[in-house]
C-alpha cells in the first residue's frame, strides 16, 4: 500500500530574531516581540527571552511551542542543580546542559534558535550559540531567526572580530562600551525589521552586567 | 502485517478533522472576557449541525471556545471536567483560575502532537479572578499565547484586523458586544462554514453567563451590487443595453402588429 503523506506538520515557524552581544564586563541579549504563523501576526507582544540563572539568559526563536517546552525543561534542571548543589549554574554549564538537552531530542528535534548569553565565572561576558540540534560554540557576538541573515553580516562589519583559528586564541569579546553595543543592537533590530517581515513591532534588550540585571525596549515598525 | 512499523492504514492516530466548528472569537473588556462563536458544525463542505454549543463553562472563573474537530473538543471537555473535579475535591477554598486551565490545556495540546495524535483544536480561553482578567490562545500543536483579542482559524485574517483599529482598554460591554457582531457578521459574509446562528458569552469577576442563541442582520442592498456598470465611461454595457433597447422595442412592436394583424395561434 503507497504510503499516505501526512496532513499536518508537527512543525511550525513562529518566526523572530534574536541577538547577543558579549562585552568586557557585560552581556546584551536581545530579541523582537513578534509572533507570528504563516502571513499572519498572533501577538505584538510575546518575549522569546527567558532567565535560565542570574547570569544565564536565553533568547530563542523557531517554533514557539517547543522553545516554551526547552525553556522549561531548562528551568526544571536549573532549579535541581540548585538544590544538589546550593549555588546558581554557571554560564559555560548552562551552555552544555543546553546543547544536551537539545540533542537528547536528536531524532524528533526541538525546533528552536538559540543564543545564550550571560557573564562566565570571572564576570566577562559570554555568548553561545546553537542549531537545532545542539551543535555550539562560545563567541563574541551571534544573531539567530528569521532576520539573523540580515544582522550576522552587519555585525561582523561592526564588530570586527578576530578569526577564530588564530593561534593562540584571541577573545572575540567586543571592546565596545556597554553603551555603545545597546545601541548597536537597536540598530540591528531597526534594519532587520525593514526586510524582514517576520521582525518587528518591538525589540526587548536584556544587559547583565557586575551591577545586575537592566531591561530596555524600543518600538519597531509594525508592518 | 509488518507490526514493527504499522502501516498508515490502520492508524488509529487522527489523520485529518470530520465534524468541524469555524471562528471564535474573544476580547477583554472594562469588566471581563467577551467571547462570540456561531453554532454550526461542518462535515467538509455540508453544514451538517446548527446548534453546535463551541463556548463552555469551565470551573467557575474560566470560559473555552474552540474550533477544529467537534469530537476532540468534546474529548477535551472530559478531560477539563476531571481537573475541575480533583480541583474541587481538594476542598480547600482555592480554584483553578483561567492561566492555569489554559497552562494545562498547553501541555495537553503539546504532548498529543509530540505523540503524532493531536487533538484537532484551536481553542480559546478566556477569564477572570481576583481582578485579574485573562485571554489566551492555545493551537493543535502547542502554540500558545495571550493577547488582549484572539481569535481562530477565519477569524485570525478577517477579525483580528478589526480588532486591531477598534479594540480599546476601556469597552464597555455593550460596546464589545457591537464589535464581536461586527467582527462575526464580517466572517458570515466571508467565511463559507460561517452560520448565522451565534452565542456571546461574558465572563466577569461576578460570574459567567452564555447568551441564548440568535442571528445577525445582514445588509445585501449595497448600491453598488445593484446595476453595477450602469453608466460608467465608455461601458460596452451601456452600449449594448442602449443598441438592445431600441432593438427589442421594434421587435416586440414589429411582433405584436404581425399577432394583431394575422392573430394569435
Amino acid at each position: 500500500m503507497p504510503k499516505e503523506h501526512a496532513n499536518w506538520s508537527p512543525y511550525d515557524n513562529n518566526g523572530g530574531t534574536c541577538v547577543a552581544i558579549a562585552g568586557a564586563d557585560y552581556c546584551v541579549i536581545a530579541a523582537d516581540t513578534r509572533m507570528s504563523t504563516g502571513y499572519s501576526i498572533l501577538t505584538r507582544d510575546y518575549s522569546k527571552i527567558c532567565k535560565l540563572a542570574d547570569k544565564s539568559f536565553m533568547a530563542s526563536s523557531g517554533f514557539q511551542a517547543d522553545v516554551k517546552a526547552l525553556q522549561k525543561v531548562l528551568s526544571s534542571r536549573h532549579l535541581i542543580y540548585q538544590h544538589q548543589h546550593n549555588k546558581q549554574m554557571s554560564c559555560p554549564a548552562m551552555a552544555q546542559l543546553l546543547s544536551n538537552t537539545l540533542y537528547y531530542k536528536r531524532f524528533f528535534p526541538y525546533y528552536a534558535f538559540n543564543v545564550l548569553g550571560g557573564l562566565d565565572s570571572e564576570g566577562k561576558g559570554c555568548v553561545f550559540t546553537y542549531d537545532a540540534v545542539g551543535s555550539y560554540e562560545r563567541v563574541g557576538y551571534s544573531a539567530q531567526g528569521s532576520g539573523a541573515t540580515l544582522i550576522t553580516p552587519f555585525l561582523d562589519n561592526q564588530l570586527k572580530s578576530p578569526s577564530p583559528l588564530l593561534l593562540p586564541a584571541k577573545d572575540a569579546v567586543t571592546p565596545l562600551s556597554e553603551a555603545e553595543a545597546v545601541d548597536l543592537v537597536k540598530t540591528c533590530f531597526s534594519s532587520a525589521t525593514e526586510r524582514d517581515i517576520y521582525t518587528g513591532d518591538s525589540v526587548e534588550i536584556i544587559i547583565l552586567n557586575a551591577s545586575g540585571v537592566r531591561h530596555e525596549s524600543e518600538q519597531l515598525r509594525k508592518d | 502485517m509488518d507490526t514493527l512499523l504499522s502501516s498508515e492504514g490502520d492508524s488509529q492516530r487522527t489523520q485529518y478533522p470530520y465534524v468541524t466548528g469555524t471562528s471564535v472569537i474573544g476580547i477583554k473588556y472594562k469588566d471581563g472576557i467577551l467571547m462570540a462563536a456561531d453554532m454550526g458544525g461542518s462535515y467538509g463542505s455540508t453544514i451538517r449541525y446548527k446548534s453546535v454549543e463551541r463556548l463552555k463553562q469551565v470551573g467557575k472563573h474560566s470560559l473555552i471556545g474552540a474550533s477544529g474537530e467537534i469530537s476532540d473538543f468534546q474529548e477535551i471537555l472530559k478531560y477539563l471536567d476531571e481537573l475541575i473535579l480533583h480541583d474541587n475535591m481538594w476542598d480547600d477554598g482555592n480554584s483553578l483560575g483561567p492561566k492555569e486551565v489554559h497552562n494545562y490545556l498547553t501541555r495537553v495540546m503539546y504532548n498529543r502532537r509530540n505523540k503524532f495524535d493531536p487533538l484537532w483544536n484551536s481553542l480559546i480561553i478566556g477569564g477572570v479572578k481576583n481582578g485579574h482578567k485573562y485571554l489566551g490562545s492555545v493551537s493543535m500543536i502547542g502554540v500558545h499565547f495571550e493577547d488582549d483579542h484572539v481569535a481562530t482559524g477565519f477569524g485570525n485574517h478577517l477579525a483580528r484586523p478589526i480588532l486591531r483599529e477598534e479594540w480599546r482598554e476601556d469597552l464597555t460591554f455593550e460596546e464589545g458586544v457591537k464589535l464581536l457582531e461586527k467582527c462575526m457578521r464580517n466572517l458570515l459574509y466571508r467565511d463559507r462554514s460561517a452560520v448565522n446562528k451565534l452565542q456571546i458569552a461574558k465572563i466577569t469577576e461576578e460570574g459567567l453567563t452564555v447568551s441564548q442563541p440568535y442571528s445577525l442582520k445582514t445588509f445585501w442592498n449595497f448600491a453598488a451590487f445593484q446595476n453595477p456598470t450602469v453608466g460608467a465611461e465608455g461601458s460596452w454595457i451601456l452600449c449594448l443595453m442602449m443598441f438592445c433597447c431600441t432593438k427589442t422595442c421594434a421587435f416586440v412592436d414589429a411582433s405584436f402588429s404581425f399577432i394583431a394583424r394575422h392573430g394569435s395561434a
